[in-house]
C-alpha cells in the first residue's frame, strides 16, 4: 500500500521535533541554565548551529527544550479535551433529545462563545502564570470540539443496524457507547486529535508570547519570540529560529493529520477552526 | 481602459500618501503606559504625572530636570525661625485654563483637599506635617507645621501637590484644568492625548503650538514607531538593546538620564532563611551586578551598593561590601548551615528590568546552590500578594520615589526589615534641618542597611529618551515622572 | 417553527444568564484590588478605604452583581474604575476600531480564500491544486503575531510604506483609516484565509460528488460549468458557517495584534483593564462579546431551521 505523501513529509517533520524533544530529556548541546552574557547574539556557527540568544544561550538547545514544553502543554491540553469531550459527546448522543443532551450541547456553545484568549488571561490572573494554567486554558476550549464531533458521529451510528442489534440484545446505552461506538469513531478522534495538537502548539506559543505560559528557566518558543522581538533588526536569527520552529512543527503535524485521514478513512470530516 | 487604470492607480497613490504635516510646531511624544485618568492628585500612576506635570498642572514649587526644587506658582517664601511656619507669595495674574483666577483660596483648597480625612491622594504622607493652611491675602498663603520638616519645599514640588481649582476638580480625571503652559485639548482613550499652548500663560510661553502623547507599550511597536518616524520623541524607551541603532542613525538623538529608581533584589527579612544576615550576605555576593546591567539593560544603569541615588551628593559608594564573589557566597551559606543551598521564590513584576534581571539573577543564584523559582506577576497581583501580602522570598523592583531611604524604618514595609537603631536614626533625620548634620545621618543610614545586607542592591535605573535630531529642551533626567514640554522646541 | 423559536429563545436567555454569572465570578475572584493598583505603594489604609467606597467596592458581591446586570439591561454598563468614564461610551469608541478591523480582515480573508479554494477545487490533483494547498498548509501554521512582527519589519521600518501602528481615525477620511488598519488586517487574515480556502475547496469537491451534479454533468455541462452553476451555491453553506465563526474570532481575537500595532480597540481595552483590575470594564466587555456570539449563533440556527425543516424536528 502506498502511503500518502503528506503523511511522509508530515511524519518526518513531526518525528524530527519529537526526536529532538526526546533527546533533550538526556542531552542538549549546551546547558541552557548557564548564561554567558559576553557570548550573546552570536550568529550560527560550527560551535552554535543556530547561534546564541540575548543571554548567550545556545539556540539549538533552547529550541530542543522549547519543543519539549510545547509538546507537553499541547498533549496534556488535548488530553483534557478528549478526556472530557469524548465521554460528554457519547453521553449526549446516547441520550439524544433529552434535557441532558440539550444542557451539554448548550454548554458547548457557551464555551465557544467566550473569547478564548481573554479567558486564558483571566485564568492566569487567578492562578498565576505557569505551564499548568496554559494547559488548563487550552484544554477547556478543546472540550467542546471533541464533544461536538463525538456526538455528531456517534449519532450517525445509533441508527445503524449493528447498533440496533446490540440494543435488541439488551445492552445498556453506555455499554453500546463504549463497546460499539467508541471503536468506530476512534480513527476520527486520532485525526482530530492531531489537528488539535497542532492548534495547541500554536496556542501555547501565543500564550507564552504574551507571558502566560511556562516561566523561565523553562524554555518556550513563544517567550523566545517575545524576548527576541526587539532584537530582530540586530540579530535576525534570534527571532527567526523560534518562529520557524513553530511553523515547521505545526506544518508537520497538520500534514500528518491530513495524511492520517487519507490513510484511515477518506470520508471522515474534520473541523478546523 | 489603460487611461482609466492609470487614473485609478494615481488616485489611490495620492490618497495613500501620508498627509504632510507642518511639523515644526507640533510634537508627537510617545510613552509606554497610558494614564488611567488625568488627575495627579488622585492616583499613583506615574503616567498621569508624565502627561500633566508642569505642562497642565503646577505646584507652589517645582522640580527641574537636575532634581533641584525651584519656585513655581509661589514666586518666593519666608520660613519662620522655628521652622514651623512658611509664608508663600504667589505669582500674580495667574489664571486657570477655564479663565478663573488662581489665588490663595485655591492653594488652601488644594492642600486641604489632599490631606483631608476622605482624601484619595496617593502620597498623602507628603502632607502629614502640615497643621494648618491659612489665607493671608489673595496672593499670600501661610502653612503651619506640627514639627519642623526639612523637606516641605521638596514635598510641595511633587505632582500630587499641584494646585487645582474647586470649580473644575470634579472633572479633572477626564478634563484637567490647571495653570500650566499647555491646555488639555482632547483624549482619544487607548490612543492619544492632545494638548495645546496656553495663550494666556503667566510665565514664559511654550514654543510648541501643540503636542500629542501616544501610548505604545509593546517594545517592538516602540522601536517600529520611532524608526518609522511615527513619533518624534519616545520618553522611557522600553528596549535598551535598540539604543545603539538610534545612536548610529543621524535622524535621531539618544539621551540617557538618571532617575530616582533604586533597583533592588528585595528579600523577605522576616521569612527564613532570609532572617539570617549570613544568608542575605550570601545572596548579595552571588550577584554579578555588571552582568545584570549588561544583560538586562544593555549597559545602561549605575551600580549601587545601598538604597540611595548615586547622583545625590550624599551618596556613599558601598558596592565593594557586596562585590561579586561566588566562593565567598558558598562559604557564607555553609556558615549559615545551608551548605547545599535552599529553594525560594522570586516574584517578578512586569517591567523588563525585573523580568530580564530576574532570569539572570536566578541563573547566578543557581551557581551557588540557591534555587529561585521565578513567578511573573502583573502589578495588581504583585501589589496584593507580594507587596501587601508579604508572600514572597525575593522580588525585584525599582523604588522610583525620590529620597525614600525612610522605608527602611518601617518594619511592616514589604521586605520587613526591623532595626530599632535605624528607626531612631530616621526619626532624628526628620527633625534635623542642618544640612551637614543631615548628610552625616544619611551616610550613617546608607552604611547601616548595606552592612545588614537588607536587600541586594543592583543598580540605579536609567531612563533612555529617543528623539528626532535637533529637538531641544527635553528633560535628560527624571527626578520625578514628567515629560515637561514647556521649554521644548524644534530646530 | 414557532415552538422551535420559543425553545431556542429560552435557551438563549438561559445561556446569557449563565454566561453573566460565570464572567462575574471568574473576574471577581481575580486577586488584586483596583483601589490598591490605582494608589500604588505609598497609599495609606485610610486613603484606600476612601477610594474603595467611592468606587462602590465596599458593596457585597451579590449586590454588585445585581447592580451590574440590571444596569446592563437598561443599557448602562457602569463606570470604569480607572478611567472614571461611562463604559458604554468607551466601548462605543473602541468598536469603531475593532469592528472595522474585523470586517476588513474578514473581507481580505474572503477575497483571498474564495478564488484560491475554487481554483484548487477546479484543478483537483493538478499542480495548481497542490500549490494552493501547500500554501494554505503554510498559512495555517504561521502564528499571526510572528507574521505581524515580520510585516512591521518589512513594510513599516525597511520600506516605510505604512506607519508602524496606531490608528489614524476616521476623521481623516475612509482611506487613511483603512490604511492604518491594513497591516493588522493582513496579519489577522492570512491564517484565516488559509483555513477558509481549505474549507471552500473540500466543500466544493463534496458537492461535485453529489448526485445532482452528476446529473447536471450527464446532461452535458462541463465540469467547470457544473462547478460554477450548481456546486458553488450549495457549497456555500458550510463556508458561511466557518465565516460566522471566524468573524467572532476576529472581533475578540485581535488582542495580541492590537497590542503589536498599538490600536485602540476592544482587545487592548480588555488587556489594559485586566492589568489595572478595572474589573467592571472586563466584565462588561467580555459580556458584550459573548452576547454578540450567542445572538449570532441563534440567528444562524434559526436561518438553518427555516431553510431545512428537518433540523426543527431533530432537535
Amino acid at each position: 500500500m502506498r502511503l500518502p505523501r503528506s503523511l511522509l513529509i508530515g511524519g518526518f517533520l513531526s518525528l524530527l521535533f519529537l526526536g529532538g524533544a526526546a533527546l533533550s530529556l538526556f542531552w542538549t548541546p549546551y546547558d541552557i541554565e548557564i548564561l554567558s552574557i559576553s557570548s550573546r547574539l552570536q550568529t550560527p556557527s560550527a560551535m552554535h548551529w543556530l547561534g546564541t540568544d540575548q543571554l548567550g544561550r545556545d539556540m539549538l538547545s533552547m529550541v530542543m527544550m522549547g519543543t519539549r514544553t510545547s509538546i507537553a502543554v499541547a498533549l496534556l491540553a488535548v488530553g483534557i479535551g478528549m478526556g472530557l469531550g469524548v465521554p460528554l459527546g457519547l453521553l449526549a448522543a446516547a441520550r439524544r433529545g433529552s434535557l441532558l443532551d440539550e444542557v451539554i450541547m448548550r454548554g458547548n456553545d457557551l464555551i465557544f462563545a467566550f473569547p478564548s484568549l481573554v479567558i486564558a488571561i483571566l485564568i492566569t490572573a487567578v492562578f498565576g502564570a505557569g505551564a499548568m494554567n496554559a494547559i488548563i486554558a487550552i484544554g477547556i476550549f478543546n472540550v467542546p470540539v471533541f464533544a461536538r464531533l463525538t456526538r455528531g458521529s456517534a449519532l450517525s451510528f445509533w441508527s445503524r443496524d449493528f447498533i440496533l442489534a446490540a440494543r435488541v440484545s439488551g445492552k445498556s446505552a453506555s455499554r453500546i457507547s463504549v463497546e460499539h461506538i467508541l471503536p468506530n469513531i476512534a480513527n476520527l478522534m486520532i485525526v482530530q486529535g492531531t489537528i488539535q495538537f497542532s492548534l495547541g502548539i500554536l496556542a501555547e506559543a501565543a500564550l507564552s508570547y504574551i507571558g502566560l505560559g511556562a516561566q523561565p528557566p523553562i524554555a518556550s518558543w513563544g517567550r523566545m519570540l517575545a524576548d527576541a522581538q526587539t532584537l530582530a533588526s540586530i540579530a535576525p536569527h534570534v527571532a527567526l529560529v523560534p518562529g520557524m520552529a513553530i511553523v515547521l512543527m505545526v506544518l508537520g503535524l497538520n500534514l500528518m493529520g491530513d495524511g492520517l485521514r487519507d490513510l484511515l478513512d477518506p470520508r471522515i470530516r474534520v473541523t478546523r477552526t | 481602459m489603460k487611461y482609466l487604470t492609470n487614473l485609478l492607480l494615481a488616485g489611490s497613490a495620492s490618497l495613500f500618501a501620508s498627509v504632510a504635516m507642518a511639523q515644526n510646531t507640533n510634537l508627537r511624544v510617545a510613552m509606554q503606559l497610558e494614564p488611567p485618568n488625568l488627575d495627579p492628585t488622585a492616583g499613583a500612576a506615574q503616567a498621569i504625572d508624565s502627561v500633566v506635570y508642569s505642562n497642565i498642572f503646577e505646584g507652589l514649587t517645582r522640580f527641574m530636570s537636575d532634581g533641584s526644587v525651584v519656585p513655581g506658582l509661589a514666586k518666593s517664601w519666608e520660613i519662620s525661625g522655628d521652622g514651623l511656619s512658611y509664608t508663600f507669595h504667589l505669582q500674580s495674574g495667574v489664571t486657570f485654563h477655564d479663565g478663573t483666577t488662581m489665588d490663595a483660596e485655591d492653594v488652601k483648597f488644594s492642600l486641604d483637599r489632599a490631606r483631608a480625612e476622605d482624601s484619595t491622594n496617593a502620597q498623602k504622607a507628603l502632607f502629614s506635617s502640615i497643621a494648618e493652611v491659612s489665607v493671608v491675602d489673595p496672593l499670600t498663603v501661610q502653612i503651619t507645621l506640627n514639627a519642623p520638616n526639612g523637606s516641605l519645599l521638596f514635598n510641595l514640588a511633587w505632582g500630587d501637590a499641584v494646585i487645582v481649582a474647586p470649580e473644575s476638580i470634579e472633572t479633572a480625571a477626564t478634563k484637567p484644568i490647571g495653570t500650566g503652559a499647555f491646555m488639555f485639548s482632547n483624549w482619544v482613550q487607548g490612543d492619544r492625548i492632545d494638548i495645546v499652548r496656553n495663550p494666556t500663560y503667566w510665565g514664559t510661553p511654550a514654543t510648541l503650538d501643540s503636542a500629542s502623547f501616544r501610548f505604545i507599550s509593546d517594545p517592538t511597536a516602540a522601536f517600529a514607531a520611532v524608526m518609522a518616524e511615527d513619533v518624534d520623541v519616545f520618553v522611557g524607551f522600553p528596549a535598551p538593546e535598540n539604543l545603539p541603532q538610534f545612536e548610529a542613525d543621524p535622524r535621531f538623538q539618544v539621551l540617557v538620564g538618571n532617575t530616582e529608581g533604586e533597583t533592588i533584589l528585595a528579600m523577605n527579612n522576616a521569612l527564613p532563611p532570609f532572617d539570617n544576615v549570613l544568608v542575605r550576605q550570601a545572596v548579595a555576593h552571588a550577584i554579578d551586578r555588571q552582568a545584570i546591567i549588561d544583560g538586562a539593560m544593555y549597559g545602561i544603569g549605575t551600580p549601587i551598593g545601598t538604597h540611595f541615588a548615586p547622583h545625590n551628593p550624599d551618596y556613599v559608594d558601598l558596592t565593594a561590601l557586596s562585590a561579586y564573589d561566588p566562593e565567598k557566597s558558598r562559604a557564607l551559606l555553609a556558615e549559615a548551615g545551608l551548605p547545599d543551598g535552599f529553594t525560594t521564590t522570586l516574584k517578578l513584576p512586569p517591567p523588563s528590568y525585573a523580568r530580564r534581571g530576574g532570569e539572570i539573577i536566578a541563573a547566578q543564584l543557581r551557581a551557588v546552590g540557591i534555587t529561585a523559582e521565578i513567578e511573573n506577576q502583573e502589578w495588581a497581583q504583585w501589589l496584593e500578594n507580594t507587596f501587601k501580602g508579604h508572600d514572597f522570598g525575593m522580588t525585584i523592583v525599582s523604588h522610583t520615589e525620590p529620597m525614600d531611604i525612610g522605608i527602611y524604618a518601617n518594619p511592616k514595609y514589604y521586605f520587613q526589615y526591623d532595626n530599632p537603631a535605624l528607626q531612631a536614626l530616621m526619626t532624628t533625620l526628620t527633625s534635623t534641618t542642618d544640612p551637614a548634620a543631615r548628610s552625616a545621618l544619611l551616610a550613617q543610614a546608607q552604611t547601616m542597611i548595606a552592612e545588614d545586607y537588607v536587600n541586594g542592591y543592583l543598580f540605579e535605573l536609567a531612563v533612555p529618551t529617543v528623539a528626532r535630531a535637533g529637538i531641544n529642551g527635553l528633560w535628560l533626567n527624571q527626578p520625578t515622572a514628567a515629560i515637561d514640554l514647556t521649554a521644548v522646541s524644534w530646530p | 417553527m414557532m415552538r422551535y423559536t420559543m425553545g431556542r429563545l429560552i435557551s438563549l436567555c438561559l445561556s446569557l444568564i449563565v454566561a453573566s454569572i460565570v464572567i462575574f465570578t471568574v473576574v471577581e475572584v481575580v486577586p488584586g484590588d483596583p483601589a490598591a493598583y490605582m494608589l500604588g505603594v505609598n497609599a495609606r489604609p485610610d486613603t484606600l478605604a476612601a477610594l474603595r467606597s467611592e468606587l462602590g467596592l465596599d458593596m457585597s458581591l451579590p449586590e454588585r452583581y445585581f447592580a451590574w446586570t440590571t444596569g446592563m439591561m437598561q443599557g448602562d454598563f457602569g463606570q470604569s474604575y480607572t478611567y472614571r468614564t461611562p463604559i458604554a461610551a468607551m466601548i462605543a469608541d473602541r468598536v469603531w476600531v475593532s469592528l472595522p478591523l474585523a470586517l476588513f480582515a474578514l473581507t481580505l480573508t474572503i477575497v483571498i480564500a474564495f478564488p484560491a479554494g475554487i481554483y484548487a477545487a477546479s484543478r483537483r490533483g493538478k499542480l495548481g491544486d497542490l500549490g494552493v494547498m501547500g500554501a494554505t498548509q503554510l498559512g495555517v501554521a504561521v502564528p499571526n503575531f510572528w507574521f505581524a512582527m515580520i510585516l512591521v519589519m518589512i513594510f513599516a521600518i525597511k520600506l516605510r510604506w505604512f506607519s508602524a501602528g496606531g490608528f489614524a481615525g476616521w476623521e481623516g477620511g475612509l482611506l487613511s483609516g483603512l490604511k492604518s488598519l491594513l497591516l493588522p488586517a493582513v496579519a489577522l487574515a492570512l491564517p484565516q484565509a488559509a483555513i477558509l480556502a481549505r474549507v471552500m475547496r473540500s466543500s466544493l469537491l463534496d458537492m461535485l460528488g453529489e448526485d445532482f451534479i452528476r446529473t447536471a454533468r450527464a446532461k452535458g455541462l462541463s465540469r467547470r460549468q457544473a462547478l460554477w452553476r450548481h456546486a458553488l451555491r450549495n457549497a456555500l453553506i458550510p463556508v458561511l458557517t466557518i465565516i460566522g465563526l471566524q468573524f467572532s474570532f476576529l472581533l475578540a481575537g485581535g488582542i495580541v495584534i492590537e497590542q503589536i500595532f498599538f490600536l485602540p480597540g476592544l482587545g487592548r481595552l480588555i488587556f489594559q483593564a485586566i492589568s489595572a483590575r478595572d474589573l467592571i470594564v472586563v466584565e462588561s466587555v467580555v459580556m458584550l462579546l459573548v452576547f454578540v456570539v450567542i445572538v449570532v449563533n441563534f440567528v444562524i440556527d434559526l436561518t438553518y431551521a427555516a431553510v431545512d425543516p428537518r433540523l426543527r424536528l431533530r432537535k
